[in-house]
């Protein structure tokens, strides 16, 4: 009884600042410009809007394998590495963490430019004599949302390592597996509760990524959240707006619901 | 079943943790198809000394030779030891059939042998009708099983057990103790046995190799460690007995009040030790043997146990006796004699 007390203004204060709002979203779906769904009607009829949810859909899948792929060694490096390893790694992935997203997605629109550093270095070297084209692409939105999500693989990951009874490993070692096949047959089954965590949490979050695709797509490679933020100022369009975030929510709630029930992620 | 099996030659084999010695100067022989346990209170290294036996860890100072050979930096993959953890260690993700199959598919059997193998491990361990479970849905008697049979399937030449049975109920531990030595009499692999449980060494073993503080106290048959200890510490660690201040002169030992023929040298000396069941209680005085009083009288099923003080000095002893042998009149409070041959007496 005490405990809810404690928590209460905690719950209010989500409530007030996060279900008013939510509900708000919902209200203007259904009555903006004026009461109907056909706000809803617009939205999925709508081929440009279907054309922006697979490329969502296609970029985020990919940045969730690649995030993740790329977490797992680095993972490895923090938890089981030696101890000068561990802190370099530890600073690779908590600097970037505390630098902010538009800082971060500048510096990556400065490497990767035409006339940024990377081309300038490979045009010196003489690998390259054409600038690549690496950013106003599904390349550059994608090279800055893996950069972003990598630290949020790492956490779940890392715990799920952390919990490994080593004793499990030195019984494969022990009898006579190789490195090789003591990684894939007991190390990487022994995660898969931290994989499958790590992947959720980055899917869930890019999906909702505004500011990389912004400034790395330059308006050529369009996401979902870059689409509400159209309807809402530029066009403006705000019954649209509110219909394609409650989509949205439905869609990545659905997902979320469907993979935990699945999977067990979470109560492992 | 009869599998080759390794000999083990430990030479003053020592290891430090930092500045701490967790073993020093041990040295043994185990033969091939022994089963050698190690025995000792937590803490005194006999873990650490199965992780150098398996090559897990590498030893500090000394070195072990396997079938004669220099094995003192090979590590553990190369050794080819079949191991127990304390914990089982079995793998989460896989069947109790495919945890006894990982070892034979890193060995590359082909499928149907691994299959009749798997079938057979199964069989000998007891765990029929259990293959298709994961090891969650085990109780710990059954993981301790599969564990056995993954450690045995691919017939190391030799085994290592570390506090097999620690997580058994007492009657499990004593049917697995039983089924353990069933296997091992089976297999003839070598075995060797961490435990600190005295009487699961004596019941268990071929030789026992007693650890305190990261020493070796003494390796022998359980016959004679318990009845021929080298020390006080291995005395008193296999089981009650009673010690008693004692002073020596030539050839005799003055203990209680009384004078005994010694069994042996008595250089340095300061205590006698009896084993309680080898003492005979008599009611009436024998110039032979020791005056006590009784202070307490404790029954316990088949047997009883007298606690005693001696009435020279006063040094508490403890007594076991079948009850039936025991005489009504023997109470607390009660003056009563109780003698032992010489030799078994032991000298510290
Ligand atoms: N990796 C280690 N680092 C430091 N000390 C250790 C390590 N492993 C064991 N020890 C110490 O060595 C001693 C012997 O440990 P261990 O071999 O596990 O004993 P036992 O198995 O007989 O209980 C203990 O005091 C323990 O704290
Ligand atoms: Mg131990």
């Amino acid at each position: 009884m005490s405990r809810t007390l404690l928590i209460a203004p905690l719950l209010l204060f989500l409530g007030v600042t996060y279900l008013v709002p939510l509900a708000g979203v919902l209200l203007q779906s259904v009555t903006v410009p004026e009461p109907g769904l056909q706000n809803y009607q617009e939205v999925l009829g709508d081929p440009l809007v279907w054309s922006v949810i697979w490329r969502t859909l296609r970029i985020c899948l990919f940045v969730t394998v690649l995030a993740t792929v790329l977490a797992y060694p680095l993972t490895m490096l923090w938890v089981r590495g030696r101890r000068p390893v561990q802190i370099v790694v530890e600073l690779c992935i908590m600097i970037p963490f505390w630098l902010s997203v538009l800082s971060r997605t500048f510096g990556w629109l400065s490497m990767l430019s035409n006339r940024g550093l990377l081309n300038t270095w490979l045009k010196d070297l003489g690998i390259i004599d054409m600038s690549l084209t690496m950013v106003r692409n599904d390349f550059g939105v994608i090279v800055g949302m893996v950069h972003f999500l990598i630290p949020f693989a790492v956490f779940p990951l890392a715990s799920a390592m952390r919990n490994m009874d080593e004793r499990v490993l030195m019984a494969a070692r022990g009898i006579g597996a190789s490195r090789f096949r003591v990684f894939w047959q007991i190390f990487v089954p022994m995660t898969w509760g931290g994989i499958m965590g790590a992947a959720l949490l980055v899917f869930v979050f890019s999906i909702g990524f505004y500011v990389v695709p912004t400034l790395l797509g330059g308006g050529r490679s369009v996401m979902i959240a870059e689409l509400i933020y159209l309807r809402i100022f530029q066009i403006p369009d705000w019954g649209i707006a509110a219909a394609l975030s409650a989509l949205i929510m439905v869609a990545v709630g659905g997902f979320l619901v469907t993979i935990i029930r699945r999977t067990g992620v979470g109560s492992q | 079943m009869n599998t080759s099996s390794a000999a083990i030659e430990a030479v003053a084999i020592g290891k430090d943790f930092g500045s701490f010695t967790a073993l020093d100067d041990i040295s043994m022989t185990i033969n091939p198809g022994e089963f050698v346990t190690l025995l000792g209170p937590s803490g005194s290294g006999k873990t650490t000394f199965l992780m150098i036996l398996s090559g897990f860890e590498q030893a500090t100072r000394g070195s072990l030779l396997i079938d004669g050979m220099d094995r003192t930096l090979s590590p553990a993959e190369a050794r080819g030891f079949g191991m127990v953890f304390q914990g089982y260690a079995l793998f989460p993700h896989m069947t109790v059939e495919e945890n006894i199959a990982f070892p034979l598919k890193v060995q590359k059997r082909s499928a149907a042998q691994i299959k009749s193998r798997v079938a057979e491990m199964i069989e000998l361990v007891g765990l029929a009708g259990h293959g298709h479970k994961k090891p969650t849905g085990l109780s710990g008697g059954q993981q301790q099983r599969v564990a056995l049979a993954r450690a045995l399937a691919y017939e190391p030449p030799v085994l290592l057990l570390d506090e097999p049975f620690s997580a058994l109920d007492k009657n499990l531990r004593g049917q697995m103790q039983e089924e353990m030595r069933r296997i091992h009499a089976r297999m003839g692999t070598t075995f060797v046995f961490v435990t600190h449980d005295q009487s699961e060494a004596l019941a268990l073993s071929s030789r026992i190799a007693i650890f305190n503080h990261g020493r070796l106290q003494q390796i022998a048959t359980p016959t004679e460690v318990y009845e021929r200890p080298a020390n006080r510490f291995v005395a008193e660690f296999l089981g009650e007995i009673n010690v008693m201040p004692a002073s020596f002169t030539s050839g005799m030992a003055q203990v209680g009040g009384i004078s005994l023929p010694l069994p042996g040298p008595a250089e340095g000396a300061t205590h006698l030790a009896v084993r309680p069941e080898k003492m005979t209680l008599l009611t009436g005085a024998d110039a032979t043997a020791m005056p006590c009083k009784v202070t307490d009288r404790i029954y316990m099923g088949a047997t009883s146990r007298l606690l005693l003080e001696s009435t020279t000095d006063a040094t508490p002893l403890v007594l076991d006796q079948p009850t039936a042998d025991l005489p009504d009149g023997v109470q607390p409070g009660r003056q009563i004699w109780v003698r032992w041959a010489p030799t078994d007496s032991l000298i510290f």
